[in-house]
């Protein structure tokens, strides 16, 4: 399989290009902060993007999705445009991560048609501390015929209006232990579920989630009890790849708006896109994207062919997306001098989303390291 | 099985098969890169030779070259598939040659059937060694503006002048070379000339590098006939088939970021050199973060290779993107040897011990330090993106 992207491919990239850059654009993220919107998004571009087929791309056909062979690839072509935009959307967190998670499952009948119909938000609960990492501490009793839950998780997007949270809690073992983890689906109305939204630098909503004794069937359980594990890494390796191609378009859309600027900023009585000083520092950030862009695109080919050397793949790609846009969010600042500092000018939005994606499902500096220990060192 | 299935299957079966197991080993060296030509000397490794020829023979040298010059004749998606194999077994290139990098994608798009026929198979089998004249003492990053002349006399050109960062002239067979045709015009004065440098006239100085090594010659050339029949494209046309050329030149180079054969060498060293603690980790939790960050670029890297080669085949790639890999493969390159270096601490250092094998490892990081200056500098490929692919303002 040739690395670009084929022509389906580029038509659905064509098609996403307009819908989001026609639906969503940054003013619409900044209307949304302007007026201190409590949902973090539109709910009407959620039905949209259902209307538009996007939130079935990576269902099944038997389950009401699209089908066609559509994968991560696909998702990725929806992701950049809505990190190009800048646009908020419960897309990742929903159509992405938890739809991987329950592809399978029995709880899948339950949500996936609310997905498909645009209606539905999914939430995940994974992280307990500031920096994301391995360990699940909160813990789930076994409590009749199902569990308990008890504890907390952070840096939960869309958590306080999610109909579904997609929880990692500890049934057997010690926090850092890979097995004894099991990955459940609890519904927002679950009594003893508070989450308290935080507005973060970027504008986004993210709760801190607390568990107060959580009562969930035994059929909450999604995977095996104790063997949740394998389908977190599922969600985690869709919701790297997907964060990864949104950092794509957050990076790309910082670069392609610096580089505007650099051809119609005159000083000195010319363009200041003719100093080699710019040009350089351009040209370089242009050569980071490019990298990141092949590494994004090996990891969802990667994904979608379920080859084993994906889950290296997807820690390549988060790790040199959050790179390569980390640069680029701070070179176009930079480039656009004092504009740039104004809250006026969009290139500000760039910096806080890149940061809020870079550390989402772990930084560079997690990836770095897992893929050091995966080779020996 | 789809035809292509069989294809890696066939492959992966010849490949296990009839790659000797010592071109499996890393490439630690020069010496373990084998560059052909009529004074290749297989006396120390004739395994190199053996699996060149068994390539060679069905084409594999040069995969994706039409059978009748010598090629596999192989389409875009085979000659993956054997590159892939390749790679799984490890496989070194069976043959290094500016002659397949360079001349030959040049030959293929400007020669003529004539010029084809009389080079292209030769290179494919690893008969003859090319060396490339086109740097001159003042003609280095501004190379249009080279003076080497080559004046009319007939049937053949007179070529006289001096020609500097020469690669392997003194090992090379033949040239392919940039001459000045006319003075009337600065690009469009050149031509590109081929002729043999046991020709009378040419002589060939190596120059002492930092490294103690001379990959680098002056070529001097007094008086020396070249057949018109040489010259390839029309004449003053021979800049188009120089830059043609040179997009070639930057993708070779930048494929020493992919470290293929190399794969892997730099945790290895760093493992060897300074042991894991009771975590299983490097010993040196800051130069262990310094490798695991160069090992996500260097993956990155590689997967832009495919997606380079990939969109180069299909005609997808932008005219300037060798540049780019350029760019960002040779500096990846000697970011390694730097942390390499680092690794190695005080025993990297040593530079005529026997365990050091006459110091490999740091003559190889001081090689790398020309990677950003041969083939058009870092700074000359960053000028080249901001122009032709970002489309920035001239100064």
């Amino acid at each position: 399989m040739p690395l670009f992207l084929n022509d389906e491919q580029t038509m659905l990239r064509d098609t996403a290009k307009d819908f989001v850059a026609g639906t969503a654009p940054v003013s619409h993220m900044r209307a949304l902060r302007d007026a201190s919107d409590a949902t973090g998004f539109s709910r009407d571009l959620w039905k949209q993007f259902a209307e538009m087929g996007f939130t079935g791309i990576l269902i099944p056909e038997a389950d009401g999705g699209l089908g066609l062979g559509l994968g991560h690839v696909e998702a990725g072509v929806v992701l950049e445009e809505i990190g190009r935009n800048l646009s908020p959307s419960p897309f990742l967190t929903t159509a992405v991560a938890a739809v991987e998670a329950l592809k399978g499952s029995g709880q899948r009948e339950r949500w996936f048609p609310g997905i498909l119909s645009g209606e539905t938000v999914a939430a995940l609960a994974i992280d307990e501390k500031a920096k994301h990492g391995n360990a699940v501490a909160m813990r789930a009793e076994r409590s009749g015929n199902g569990f308990r839950l008890s504890g907390a998780k952070q840096f939960v997007t869309h958590g306080h209006v999610a109909d579904l949270l997609l929880v990692a809690a500890r049934t057997a073992g010690a926090p850092e232990d890979v097995s004894g983890v099991t990955l459940f689906a609890v519904s927002k109305d679950a009594a003893g579920l508070t989450a308290d939204p935080q507005r973060l630098a970027d504008s986004s909503l993210a709760s801190r989630v607390t568990f107060d004794g959580v009562e969930v069937d035994a059929d909450a359980v999604i995977g095996e009890v104790d063997g949740g594990r394998a389908v977190l890494d599922k969600l985690l390796n869709a919701g790297r790849t997907g964060a990864a191609a949104e950092l794509l378009g957050v990076g790309g859309g910082a670069m392609d708006m610096t580089v505007s600027y650099l051809k119609e900023r005159k000083q000195f009585g010319v363009l200041i896109g003719s100093f080699q000083a710019l040009q350089h520092r351009a040209a370089h950030l242009y050569a980071e994207l490019e990298v990141a862009r092949a590494a994004v695109l090996k990891a969802q080919q990667l994904l979608d062919t379920g080859d084993d050397g994906a889950d290296e793949a997807v820690s390549v790609a988060k790790a040199m997306a959050g790179l390569a846009s980390s640069l680029a969010v701070q070179e176009g600042v930079q480039m656009h001098g004092g504009i740039g500092m104004t809250d006026e000018y969009d290139i500000g939005f760039y910096m806080k989303r890149e940061r809020v994606l870079a550390e989402l499902f772990g930084d560079a500096n997690f990836h770095a390291d897992h893929l050091a220990r995966a080779s020996g060192y | 099985m789809s035809d292509l299935d069989n294809f890696r299957a066939e492959t992966r079966a010849w490949l296990e098969a009839n790659v000797p197991p010592s071109m499996r080993e890393p490439v630690r060296g020069d010496a373990d890169v084998n560059w052909g030509g009529r004074s290749a000397d297989y006396g120390k490794n004739p395994d190199q030779k053996l699996y060149m020829d068994r390539m060679a023979a069905r084409g594999w040298t040069v995969p994706d070259w039409p059978t009748a010059y010598g090629g596999g004749g192989l389409s875009p998606e085979q000659s993956k598939i054997l590159r892939e194999e390749m790679q799984r077994i490890r496989a070194r290139n069976p043959l290094s040659s500016f002659g397949i990098s360079m001349l030959g994608p040049a030959l293929l798009k400007y020669g003529s059937e004539a010029q084809k026929l009389e080079h292209l198979p030769r290179i494919a089998r690893g008969e003859i060694r090319w060396c490339q004249g086109y740097s001159e003492p003042n003609a280095g990053s501004d190379l249009a503006s080279l003076a080497t002349s080559a004046e009319d006399a007939g049937d053949h050109y007179v070529v006289s002048g001096q020609k500097v960062w020469t690669s392997y002239a003194d090992k090379a067979d033949w040239i392919f070379c940039l001459v000045r045709t006319s003075k009337e015009s600065k690009q469009g004065g050149i031509s590109f000339v081929l002729f043999d440098m046991e020709s009378p006239g040419v002589s060939t100085k190596p120059i002492l590098l930092i490294s103690g090594y001379s990959p680098f010659c002056e070529t001097f050339f007094d008086n020396v006939k070249v057949p018109k029949a040489n010259r390839i494209h029309d004449e003053n046309k021979g800049w188009d088939v120089a830059k043609y050329l040179l997009g070639h030149e930057r993708e070779m180079i930048s494929a020493m970021g992919l470290g293929l054969s190399s794969e892997g060498t730099l945790v290895e060293i760093a493992v060897e050199r300074m042991g894991l603690d009771a975590n299983g980790r490097l010993a040196d939790p800051l130069l262990r973060g310094q490798i695991a960050l160069h090992e996500v670029r260097a993956r990155a890297f590689k997967a832009m290779s495919e997606r380079f080669l990939d969109e180069l085949k299909a005609g997808r790639a932008h005219p300037a993107q060798p540049s780019m890999m350029k760019y960002y493969g040779t500096e990846l390159n000697k970011s390694r040897h730097e942390l390499e270096m680092a690794a190695g601490g005080s025993d990297t250092l040593e530079w005529e011990s026997e365990r050091s094998v006459n110091g490999a490892a740091p003559r190889a990081w001081l090689r790398t330090k020309a990677n950003s200056i041969e083939g058009g500098t870092s700074e000359v490929q960053l000028n080249i993106i901001a122009k032709r692919i970002l489309e920035l303002p001239g100064a």
